[in-house]
């Protein structure tokens, strides 16, 4: 045992290679810095645990920085406060690595305090190695959202004034409020004693991750002589004495006897499965019924407009899907956003047998005003020899223009007497197909389930566009 | 076998990225942006991927290194205030050469601007955007099809140079629907030796954009500087429309491309001699095919969304051989075929 312990871990690199310099066998930590003994205890324990070759060390922004130099693991360098984000993608990639997030105070606690908070309660399957040394080490000795009430930093020369301060903050009492974590302790580089719980607590934090897949907090308070201006014994005394009042050691949290484990299976779907669940199955043989229209040459640009729930913006998508399946060219744009909450909503849709260019429509060759507003709105568009088609059971007005065509249908009050408001927007599509001879009236009626989803308003819409179809049979005497 | 699919730019891309093998998605909603966060949603977890919303833009832009680091096919989508919080991960990606596939739907700004379409991300996306002497690969679509096909593209781009590739599109492309063609791509993903995989493998494996010594760090970048200018050499795309006899060339990319089209056709049913070229690529920028057309032109006229941001890079290739005009729209607005016929027209009057 005792040669062991006197043997360098293998986890550890023989020779610091990537370190620059002659000197390659010895860590860039100051004499009496925590991070040696840290990341001595992590190395033996990966070691006995034997997950050396699964693991993902990472290194943060801080004195720790160079981490990658010893540790003989996979190692990832990051951006500062970041490690809990990048250990979320590595471990969602690979659920079978072993993740080390090792971060310092002001990487954990200041700049990436977003990052920690959510990954600790999304419970991702990664450890946290917090060293909190109430300082700013690497950056020369700035103030950490852990530094003490009245300590004096580079950035505190008259001490840390709570006024204008803030707090120290307690981070193992945060995460540990929330509901994924498994584990979270606080352990102290003291006296050999409470190093020694804190051997403990890495070794459970690491084996909550390799046997359950859960999410283990270890914060450790260590000394930083160079930082606090102290020789290493006093440093050390200063950890026990005054550091650790502030930041009381002990368990948080510990539910790892009843934590089930965090499932981790990646699911293996094949090609076939895939192009299945994408919805790219063998086209469906040509309808006849479309036939008819392959040689039509089209070139409608159509705004459909109204309020927000009258089904415009899907008034739009069917003429198009039901457009694309008659072999045109279609585009269909809407407008989108808040826009669309409560107000005014419209699209731009382009049916046509050449290449469309631009999706947007600013001229249209038919408008469907589908309320006063946009009737208003949109009326002095329409190209000279255009159509208009309005809603005239909710418009109150008729058009103005002359050199257009005006086709009122009264698409709210069929709806209502098929039975829903809502599918008015199906009365004006069976409307305008006959009228303009578009598509295949049967067709739309057969496959109309393609285009709106709904199973409840299936058989009515389907019924508002044969009303629409005979509403204009009846009124404009078509065939 | 191809079969065709009506879709939103914003499905489009995910559908792409699926097929490309793309198997983790992390993102933040944002309009006019969030139906691609929405798919992959929908998706992603179906075909055995992840999906995660994120806790922010910085936060969601760190998880897709992470998952690049590991080696997977990952990517992010968001609109311009979005990218510019994940600028910082960016840079990262870039520096430590991880793959990674990021869509920006792009809106009105500065600041919160609005959620209209609008060209105005160009610079910080095609420029760099944030801190560091490096580039992305930049893919400017003009169609839902080219939603779905450079999504397979970027993907294989990314692998290709080890870099971050953007699909840079407008909330127009990104919210309209089209036709698609869709075809299952072969995918071949390369062997990624350099990953860290959790294995015995990849142990020995580093991934940092970190180099104290600024001899080294000079190599470093110096290297990356080298990749660009290979993509520079092998990967410049563009479409050029009409440009037989034209006298005038108008140069515009993404949603603007659509309406030139039309503008271009209906100037040459005039008979006036006006053509188009689209670039595909904003990085690698299409310079020397711009600077031949310069040869055969009279006037070059960029029309674009945005401040002039890549009237710049025609300024670049062209030079002061032949006139360039520009004529833009601000704040989400987008040019009509009417405005840009009549400044074409304004044009050859003055000339």
């Amino acid at each position: 045992m005792s040669k062991e312990i006197l043997k360098k871990s293998e986890v550890f690199y023989e020779v610091y290679e990537r370190k620059p310099g002659a000197d390659k066998l010895t860590t860039t930590y100051c004499p009496g810095c925590g991070h040696g003994i840290i990341h001595k205890m992590i190395a033996e324990a990966l070691e006995d645990f034997g997950v050396q070759d699964r693991t993902i060390f990472i290194s943060p922004v801080g004195c720790s920085v160079f981490a990658y130099y010893y540790f003989h693991t996979g190692n990832v360098q990051v951006a500062h406060g970041r490690a809990p984000a990048v250990a979320t993608g590595l471990k969602r990639a690979n659920p079978d690595s072993i993740v080390i997030s090792y971060q310092g105070d002001g990487d954990l606690a200041a700049i990436g305090g977003l990052e920690i908070l959510h990954a600790a309660n999304r419970g991702e399957g990664f450890t946290v190695i917090f060293v909190n040394n109430a300082i700013y080490g690497m950056t020369g000795g700035q103030m950490a959202p852990t530094t003490l009430i009245g300590q004096t930093t580079m950035t505190t020369p008259r001490g840390r004034d709570p006024v204008n301060d803030g707090y120290p903050i307690r981070m193992s009492e945060i995460i540990a409020t929330l509901e994924a974590p498994v584990y979270v302790e606080r352990v102290m580089l003291s006296d050999s004693k409470e190093i020694m719980k804190a051997r403990a607590a890495i070794r459970k934090a690491l084996k909550v991750q390799i046997e359950k897949n859960g999410f283990a907090f270890v914060e450790i308070l260590s000394p930083c002589p160079s930082g606090w201006k102290m020789t290493p014994s006093q440093a050390k005394r200063w950890v026990a004495d005054v550091l650790s009042k502030y930041f009381p050691v002990g368990v948080k949290k510990d539910i790892s006897a009843e934590f089930e484990g965090r499932k981790k299976e990646v699911k293996k779907v094949s090609k076939e499965e895939i192009a299945k669940i994408l919805g790219i199955v063998e086209a469906e043989e040509v309808d006849k019924r479309v036939n008819k229209y392959v040689d039509k040459d089209v070139s409608e640009e159509i705004k459909v407009a109204g309020f927000g729930g009258q089904g415009v913006l899907s008034l739009g998508i069917t003429l198009a899907y039901m457009g694309m399946k008659h072999g045109y060219k279609v585009s269909w744009l809407p407008s989108y956003g808040p826009e669309m909450r409560g107000g005014t909503a419209n699209c731009h849709v382009k049916i046509s047998k050449g290449s469309i260019g631009s999706p947007v429509v600013s001229y249209p060759t038919l408008l469907i005003a589908m309320n006063r507003p946009s009737l208003d709105r949109f009326e002095n568009d329409v190209v000279s020899g255009g159509i208009i088609v309005y809603d005239n059971s909710l418009i109150d007005r008729e058009p103005v223009r002359s050199d257009v065509t005006v086709i009122p249908i009264p698409a709210t009050k069929i709806a209502d007497e098929i039975g829903s408001t809502k599918i008015a927007n199906m009365v004006v599509v069976g409307a305008i197909v006959k009228y303009l001879d578009l598509m295949s009236v049967e067709y739309i009626i057969d496959s109309i389930d393609q285009v709106i989803k709904s199973k409840k308003l299936a058989d009515m819409n389907r019924e508002a566009i044969r009303k629409g179809v005979e509403y204009m049979t009846t009124n404009y005497k078509l065939g | 076998m191809a079969i065709t699919q009506f879709l939103k730019g914003n499905e489009a891309v995910v559908k792409g990225a699926i097929l490309a093998g793309c198997r983790a998605f992390f993102g933040y909603p944002i309009t006019p942006a969030s139906e691609i966060a929405h798919t992959a949603a929908y998706y992603m977890p179906l075909v055995g991927g992840t999906f995660l919303q994120a806790e922010s833009e910085v936060a969601a832009i760190n998880m897709v290194y992470g998952a690049a680091s590991a080696g997977i096919r990952v990517m992010t989508a968001s609109s311009g205030p979005g990218i510019s919080l994940k600028q910082e991960g960016i840079s990262y990606l870039a520096g430590s050469e991880l793959p990674c596939v990021i869509v920006d739907i792009m809106r009105g700004g500065p600041g919160l601007g609005n959620i209209a379409p609008d060209q105005s991300d160009y610079n910080q996306v095609v420029k760099g955007g944030g801190h560091g002497s490096y580039k992305n690969i930049v893919l400017a679509p003009n169609s839902v099809q080219e939603m779905f096909d450079f999504a397979i593209l970027a993907f294989d781009l990314a692998d290709k140079y080890r870099n971050p590739v953007f699909i840079l599109a407008d909330g127009f492309i990104g919210q309209m629907m089209e036709s698609v063609e869709i075809r299952i791509p072969e995918v071949k993903e390369p062997e990624k030796n350099w990953a860290v995989k959790g294995t015995v493998e990849t142990m020995d494996n580093l991934i940092t954009s970190i180099e104290l010594d600024p001899d080294d760090l000079e190599r470093h970048v110096s290297k990356l500087q080298q990749k660009y200018k290979i993509v520079e050499e092998q990967e410049v795309r563009y479409q050029s429309y009409m440009l037989d006899g034209a006298e005038i060339v108008i140069v515009a990319f993404g949603i603007v491309s659509r309406v030139v089209q039309t503008v271009v056709d209906e100037l040459r049913e005039k008979g006036v001699k006006v053509g188009m070229f689209r670039p595909i690529t904003l990085f690698p920028f299409p310079k020397n095919e711009i600077a031949d057309i310069a040869n055969e032109v009279e006037s070059f006229l960029v029309v674009e969304m945005n401040n002039g941001q890549m009237f710049d890079d025609v300024k670049l290739a062209v030079g002061n051989r032949k006139p360039i005009y520009f004529y833009n729209r601000l704040g989400g607005n987008v040019p009509t075929t009417k405005e840009i016929c009549d400044k074409v027209m304004e044009i050859l009057r003055r000339s």
